[in-house]
């Protein structure tokens, strides 16, 4: 057996869910070769070699794949498979993007958002927005998975893996990065924090989700939002925790005047610990929070911030 | 300019799914049924562009058995021009359902092609991009804004760290994703009409395609359930308990 997995990154950093890819890769066997793919991706190539149970680096630098446009990307992967039997990637809107027209191309289905390896063969993922737990087996010559990073614990960072570069070039002509346009922040990716504050319906509006500032930066949290404050138009949609949005499964998820529909349920409910704010004690979310704060939200996170 | 938007007939979205008894799948049975949210926004989308005058056809096409002509007719009410069915009662998997697509995408040759970005059942989010991939057709998945000029389609897509913008040449695969519209309601004297337009019924084993998926439902459990937890009675009391009891907070 012989994975590939791809290295999550922005051509500056590898991104955390690499090393959780790398541990879910474990649990099939055989070799692990990691692929970076960008444009002056050196310091990313540096981190990846040091995570623990990687063979290999495989380094393909080139303008081509700056963007990791999904059309270039998919032709590159494809043939570099041959050598493999696992195609790994995370379940983010990079992995979303590319990996089914690897499975296409390939002609083979592909795995989504797996959250256990059960075997080489076998994978859980959930289905339903999180109400079922679906156990699916593969007989498909090559096995293309996507991962949900969140249900693995991360692979360390105490190895020296060797590198060697991969000159296959893959530029489409019938699709061009224009723009991007990302959100700056100095808190911690959702997807990678150890606390998340999200807010819902209940905050009423975008600007009071700066109630929310305070308290995440003394608890060095993540903002999220429920697919009803994005729908609302409070904030961007890059915050939202849910079926459609983020999975998250941090230390401490804090939520906010949310409700606690199905499809919120679904991208937080593996939090370790969670704790609800709301005014309607009927809510939903009291059903899954380990404290659940009966309260207005307005008097309450003033109270919070300064008790912390 | 032609659209096609394939449609999903799916879960309903407010109904809360559970595990049959004997852990095969989950209970359709009695179920209500509806187009998948992420394809009306789909629909929604042709129509908008029709009505800018941009598209000139709307083709909506859905995969499944008879009843999914309850969705395309949904589709037809809200202001698509014909539907197709394609025909069949096999568990298809996402592979399957976009090379279905492909044969329709080489009958009806269309300039755009806009689907949902992921059901709400299977949670897959693969058909769109399968679908380009097989078609040689380049991609905007999860789409905030679409825009047709001068032979290309500009797509603003929705991306873990914010916004990114792409220009496709076409024709193109475009997938929704929330924000890009709010669908609109289909009108009574719209759904009246959309019963006199033409739905062609094609049976899917005359495609030429192989339905087999080499993937198998081993079981399907309920997800583990968090147990409830206290409910405390002030912010002094939950900050100690994160403190103390939870020791997540320091």
């Amino acid at each position: 057996m012989s994975i590939l997995v791809y290295a999550e990154h922005d051509n500056t950093d590898l991104k955390p869910e690499t090393n959780k890819l790398v541990h879910a890769a474990k649990q099939v066997g055989g070799d692990i070769i990691v692929l970076v793919a960008g444009a002056n991706c050196g310091a990313v190539v540096e981190s990846a070699t040091k995570i623990d149970g990687v063979a290999k680096v495989l380094v393909a630098d080139n303008e081509a794949y700056e963007h990791q446009l999904p059309e270039n990307i998919a032709e590159l992967i494809i043939e570099l498979a041959t050598d493999y039997t696992h195609v790994f990637a995370a379940a983010t809107t990079t992995g979303k993007n590319f990996m089914p027209r690897v499975a296409a191309l390939l002609d083979v289905a592909q795995i989504s958002d797996v959250i256990k390896v059960e075997s080489e063969d076998t994978f859980v993922r959930p289905i339903y927005a999180g109400n079922a737990i679906a156990t699916v087996q593969t007989t498909d010559y090559k096995k293309i998975v996507t991962v949900r990073a969140a249900a693995f614990d991360a692979a360390g960072n105490d190895n020296s893996a060797p590198t060697e570069s991969v000159d296959i070039i893959k530029a489409a002509e019938k699709s061009a990065f224009v723009s991007a346009e990302l959100t700056e922040s100095e808190r911690p990716e959702l997807t990678a924090a150890d606390v998340i504050i999200s807010g819902g319906r209940g905050m009423q509006n975008g600007e009071n989700f700066a109630l929310l500032n305070g308290i995440a930066d003394k608890l060095g949290a993540a903002i999220g939002a429920s697919r009803a404050a994005v729908d609302a138009g409070f904030v961007p949609n890059d915050m939202q925790v849910g079926q459609t949005g983020k999975i998250v499964a941090p230390q401490l998820y804090i939520a906010v005047g949310i409700s606690g529909a199905i499809q919120h349920l679904a991208g937080m409910k593996d939090s370790k610990v969670i704790v609800a704010i709301n005014k309607d004690e009927e809510a939903p979310i009291f059903q899954v929070a380990d404290y659940g704060l009966v309260g207005d939200l307005f008097e309450e996170l003033p109270k919070l911030e300064a008790s912390l | 300019m032609k659209i096609l938007v394939p449609i999903k007939r799916a879960i309903d979205y407010n109904v809360k799914v559970r595990v049959k008894a004997d852990n095969t799948d989950v209970d359709l049975t009695n179920v209500k049924m509806a187009m998948n949210p992420f394809c009306e926004i789909a629909v929604e989308e042709a129509i908008r562009l029709k009505e800018k005058g941009v598209a000139t056809e709307i083709i909506v096409v859905s995969i499944g058995e008879k009843p999914v002509q309850e969705q395309i007719r949904t589709g037809l009410a809200l202001g698509a021009d014909r539907g197709i069915h394609i025909e069949t009662g096999a568990r298809l998997d996402s592979l399957q359902i976009a090379k279905l697509l492909q044969k329709v995408v080489e009958q009806e040759s269309p300039d755009l092609v806009i689907l949902g970005k992921q059901a709400i059942d299977s949670d897959n989010n693969q058909t769109g991009q399968m679908l380009a991939a097989l078609t040689g057709m380049p991609q905007g998945t999860f789409a905030s804004e679409v825009n047709v000029e001068d032979g290309k389609v500009k797509v603003t897509r929705e991306i873990d760290g914010g916004l990114q913008t792409v220009e496709l040449s076409l024709p193109a695969v475009v997938t929704t994703d929330l924000r890009l519209n709010e669908p609109r309601y289909a009108s009574l004297p719209n759904i009246m009409k959309a019963k006199r337009k033409p739905i062609d019924v094609q049976n899917a084993a005359d495609l030429g395609v192989n339905l087999d998926s080499n993937v198998t439902l081993v079981k399907v459990m309920p997800p583990e359930q968090r147990k409830g937890g206290v409910t405390v009675g002030s912010v002094e009391e939950l900050v100690e308990k994160l403190k103390n009891e939870a020791k997540v907070i320091s």
